[in-house]
């Protein structure tokens, strides 16, 4: 019955964005202190406190908007939205409804299906709202300001999407964009990136659309998939068994797998918007929306071109690598270092990508320095440390950012290059191995491989391998 | 010599001459207020240590030298809306009983840094909506010139003090008047500056787009003195603005030659006392002779501006007062049941008649369905209010009617029709929306003995046009203490 109807989805995406001050104070932005302590008048509503527009904001919400093909509104507003809720201080959140900073844009995504351009309606800025923190053990709930004020973008996308394999696409350009631009580190689980999702069925060929609901805070790409499928299972279920679909605000419970009704549209808050009085319109120079457009860094799309046109990456790699800013920032630095690309590319597409997925890890995990790869590719090139105990190495640095240098140093990792030492070693190899130098002698090539390894062994694994094999035939 | 007769920049000079000591001053104030306060009750909050203790340290700083300005060490009282970090400021409402800021407001910090002494917080009508201060939570304040009158509002309280003769010179806030029909009232002079001219940092927001701080004092030198004081650039403030030519006291010069003067027609039309024309009349008279060109105008739209005022003023109040709802500060109710009930008992019972008023009208006009009828149509009718302002300046340096269109009435007479009372707001509400400076001074008294007030409006900027003209109308005349001064 699935295949009469078809899903019409509509994403409202909220970022934080990666200023070091709220959007309306000079308050820290960093996300994890002690409760309340990254807070002042402006950001807990005192009384007589004034907000202040923090310019980066307005740069941020820009150049995300020029990313995605967005008109720019140079003359924009803010506007309060007013509704009571102990995380939101003033009772009123500062935010823009009639003129916002971008509109009318759109991205382009891909799916199994090819190419599709999603439609942006609009990208507005605001405030985000303290955080409740709800004591089980004595009946009071408490509140935590720091969150209080932290800027956001909420990207309205227009209604095209039409399944969850376009909304994951969709959300993953958009944190990719996001992501390469610098202005948010796009975390889900952090919340640096919340998505609510309004959807709605239709039969196929209809051009009316459903009675929409709206999914709040879905908290990972695979819930919003999930939910999306089970909502869209519900519909259809209602408008089969003769039912209707109500316009309400449902939440979405991932562990259960189900969602259950918020608030109904008839319950719906009126927040008598109207223009902040407390700050003046924004006005977007032609010379600032000129320097912001000359800051934007090149984006996926572009870098993935160049990787392959520049760097003779292979296609594989080269989209691998882009596919997260943190990996394309550590292949490029690395390779600014040590000038060997394919190497950087190797390095990153194999070792990191095992770490990563060895310990559940996100690009953006990534701890180690582009330094100390570069000098990692170094060593092993030049021959000073072998195969074996580049790998080791490798994962110290992935683990603790170690200095290959100083840890081959200490550790006296170094590849064995002397030529008597190695000579004196292989000897007593052959002499307490007869039954391998025999089978050598029949032919069994394999035992060789048996004496190279009790050499390596007898050398803790620091020997030239190249050197060992050498000597090894020149001995036998 | 009774200390308190002198005006601020008379005491001043005297602090600095070494006659008068600063606490001997602060001492004077604070006997006149223990003296004067039951019959007039100005004040919500008197310092009386934190004073004492500050006069000490202020007269110390004088004594060194380090503090020269012409308000070093004069005693002042602030409006209960301006924050003042460790001193109670409650707005004259119940919801902020308790409530003591963690900063100082801005306007309050340029007078300490003046070398202002901190006498106390001054009553108000609550969150600053009355014209009577008698909406205030914490009782009436009362007229110096007759106590069975009002003082006006809602600075009644800064006004109050300042005619009584309690303190020198006092701050107060202007959303529609509040500080004009006041300091009209209480027969004293006070002067609302060009939007933007003086920081709202720390100014308790009742219409955020109207409101001004500004000074109440005996005389036009004292207020175009503590306007110098405490103009300032603040980028806490995002409508601050950069004012250029900011020495407002280059402008207390008698000479008014070649000014030209407009008389809002509509201004003397129906519902205006005939005395208070009689005295404005007079003191256009009195310009005139001076060398003014004065004559009479029609400035349009006049009757709009009074229900797009308490639209807006209302809309942007009924947001801005969100805020007190018992979760962080002031007051919470005793007993409830869940968050909704909390909010709900808290505000209703923390809340005075007069602002639930304002709030449901302004949640009212926002509301959806209603916001292009009533609160965008009273947006266009400021912007077209301001261009009629914008072509009466194209032809007058400064315009001249009355403050308000009575004398002060009784207590209790206005409260019951809150309506006649928004009426009486006529001839100021226009110049907040417009953003304009405004001054109001005496002129005269009514056949009760009441205070009759002038009001001189300048275009945006041109404070020094009224504050000229002002000082040479107040040559003409000798300044009247009130009946309570005198006590």
């Amino acid at each position: 019955m699935n295949k009469e109807y078809e899903t019409v989805i509509g994403l409202e995406v909220h970022v934080e964005l990666a200023t070091k001050t709220k959007i309306f104070c000079s308050c820290s932005t960093a996300f994890g202190s002690a409760p309340n302590t990254h807070t002042c008048p402006v950001c807990t509503g005192m009384p007589g406190s004034l907000p202040v527009l923090n310019k980066k904001v307005v740069e941020y919400a820009i150049a995300v908007g020029l990313a995605t093909g967005c008109e720019i509104n140079q003359y924009s507003k803010f506007d309060r939205k007013n509704y009571f809720y102990p995380d939101n201080p003033q009772n009123y959140q500062i935010s823009q409804l009639y003129l916002p900073i971008c509109h009318d844009g759109g991205i382009e995504i891909e799916t199994q299906a090819g190419t599709k351009m999603i439609g942006i309606h609009e990208i507005h800025m605001e405030e985000d709202a303290g955080k409740l923190i709800h004591d089980d053990w004595e009946e009071v709930s408490l509140v935590d300001y720091n969150r209080s004020g932290v800027p956001l973008i909420e990207i309205v996308s227009e209604p095209d999407m039409r399944s969850a394999e376009e909304v994951i696409a969709y959300l993953d350009k958009l944190r990719m964009i996001i992501q390469y631009l610098g202005a948010s580190d796009c975390k889900m689980q952090e919340g640096s990136m919340r998505a609510d999702v309004n959807l709605s069925v239709r039969k196929l060929g209809s051009k009316e659309f459903g009675t929409r609901t709206e999914m709040k805070n879905i908290g990972s790409f695979k819930a919003i998939a999930r939910a999306i499928e089970a909502e869209k299972a519900r519909q259809i279920d209602l408008l089969e068994s003769g039912e209707s679909v109500v316009q309400e605000t449902r939440r979405w419970n991932d562990e259960q797998g189900y969602s259950y009704a918020m608030r109904s549209k008839e319950d719906a808050q009126d927040y008598r918007y109207f223009p902040e009085p407390d700050l003046v319109p924004i006005e977007v120079s032609d010379q600032w929306l000129q320097k912001i457009r000359g800051r934007q860094p090149e984006l996926r799309d572009q870098k993935y071109k160049r990787y392959v046109e520049q760097y003779g990456l292979p296609a594989y790699d080269a989209q691998i690598l882009t596919s997260a800013k943190k990996l394309a920032d550590l292949f490029e630095e690395a390779v600014k270092l040590c000038e060997k690309p394919k190497k950087v590319s190797n390095w990153l597409m194999g070792e990191t990508m095992r770490l990563m997925k060895e310990h559940s890890m996100d690009p953006e995990d990534i701890a180690f320095s582009p330094v100390n790869l570069a000098k990692l590719i170094v060593l092993a090139d030049a021959g000073t440390i072998n195969g074996t105990v580049a790998k080791e190495v490798f994962e110290q640095v992935f683990a603790n950012d170690i200095d290959p240098d100083q840890y081959v140093e200490q550790k006296g990792l170094k590849t064995v290059n002397d030529e008597d030492a190695l000579r004196k070693t292989i000897a007593q190899i052959i002499e307490d191995n007869p039954k391998s130098v025999e089978d050598y002698h029949n032919g069994k090539e394999k035992a060789i491989g048996f004496l190279v390894g009790q050499t390596m062994k007898a050398m803790k694994g620091k020997a030239n391998p190249g050197m060992v094999n050498q000597i090894l035939k020149e001995l036998l | 010599m009774n200390l308190l007769s002198l005006t601020a920049v008379e005491l001043g000079k005297k602090i600095k001459a070494g006659e008068v000591k600063v606490e001997e001053a602060t001492r004077a104030a604070l006997k006149a207020i223990e003296v004067k306060e039951e019959q007039v009750h100005s004040f919500v909050t008197v310092n009386q240590e934190g004073a004492l203790k500050r006069a000490k340290e202020v007269q110390k700083k004088i004594t060194e030298g380090a503090l020269t300005g012409p308000l070093a060490g004069v005693p002042v009282a602030i409006k209960d809306n301006l924050c003042t970090k460790g001193m109670l400021t409650t707005c004259s409402s119940k919801i902020l009983y308790n409530f003591i800021p963690t900063y100082t407001a801005e306007a309050v910090l340029n007078l300490e840094h003046a070398g202002a002494v901190i006498l106390g917080k001054t009553n108000m009508d609550e969150f600053a909506m009355g014209s009577t201060t008698e909406t205030s939570a914490y009782g009436v304040t009362r007229n110096p010139w007759n106590t069975e009158h009002v003082p006006g509002g809602s600075s009644g309280g800064s006004c109050a003090a300042v005619a009584a003769e309690e303190v020198f010179y006092a701050l107060g806030s202007d959303t529609g008047g509040s500080i004009r029909q006041p300091s009209s009232f209480c027969g004293v002079t006070g002067l609302k500056p060009t939007y933007g001219t003086v920081s709202r940092y720390g100014l308790i927001a009742y219409g955020s787009s109207l409101d001004q701080v500004g000074p109440i004092a005996k005389d036009v030198t004292d207020c175009a003195t503590v306007l110098e004081a405490i103009t300032s650039y603040d980028k806490k403030d995002s409508t601050s603005i950069e004012r250029k030519e900011a020495d407002f006291t280059s402008a207390l010069v008698d000479d008014v030659r070649g000014m030209k003067i407009g008389i809002p027609r509509d201004y003397l039309g129906e519902g205006l006392d005939s005395e208070v024309k009689e005295a404005i009349l007079a003191a256009a008279k009195i310009l005139e002779e001076k060398g003014a060109i004065v004559e009479q105008f029609d400035l349009s739209l006049v009757e709009y501006a009074i229900p797009a005022y308490y639209v807006i003023a209302a809309a942007e109040a009924s947001s801005n007062l969100e805020r007190f709802d018992g979760v962080k500060y002031g007051y919470r109710t005793k007993e409830y049941q869940g968050l909704h009930n909390m909010y709900k008992k808290s505000r209703s019972e923390g809340f005075g008649a007069e602002v639930k008023r304002r709030i449901m009208l302004g949640s009212f006009v926002l509301s959806s369905g209603y916001y292009d009828a009533y609160y965008l149509k009273a947006l266009r009718t400021k912007a077209l209010i301001k261009q009629a302002f914008d072509q009466a300046f194209a032809k007058y340096d400064i315009l001249l009617g009355p403050t308000a269109p009575t004398t002060a009435p009784k207590l209790g007479a206005s409260l019951s029709d809150p309506l006649k009372m928004y009426l009486g707001d006529i001839y100021t509400v226009s110049v907040n929306l417009a953003g304009l400076p405004g001054i109001s001074l005496p002129c005269g008294q009514d056949s009760k003995g009441l205070p009759i007030g002038l009001q001189l409006i300048g275009d945006c900027f041109q404070e020094k046009k009224i504050i000229r003209a002002a000082y040479a109308y107040e040559q003409s005349r000798i300044y009247q203490h009130s009946p309570l001064a005198d006590q």
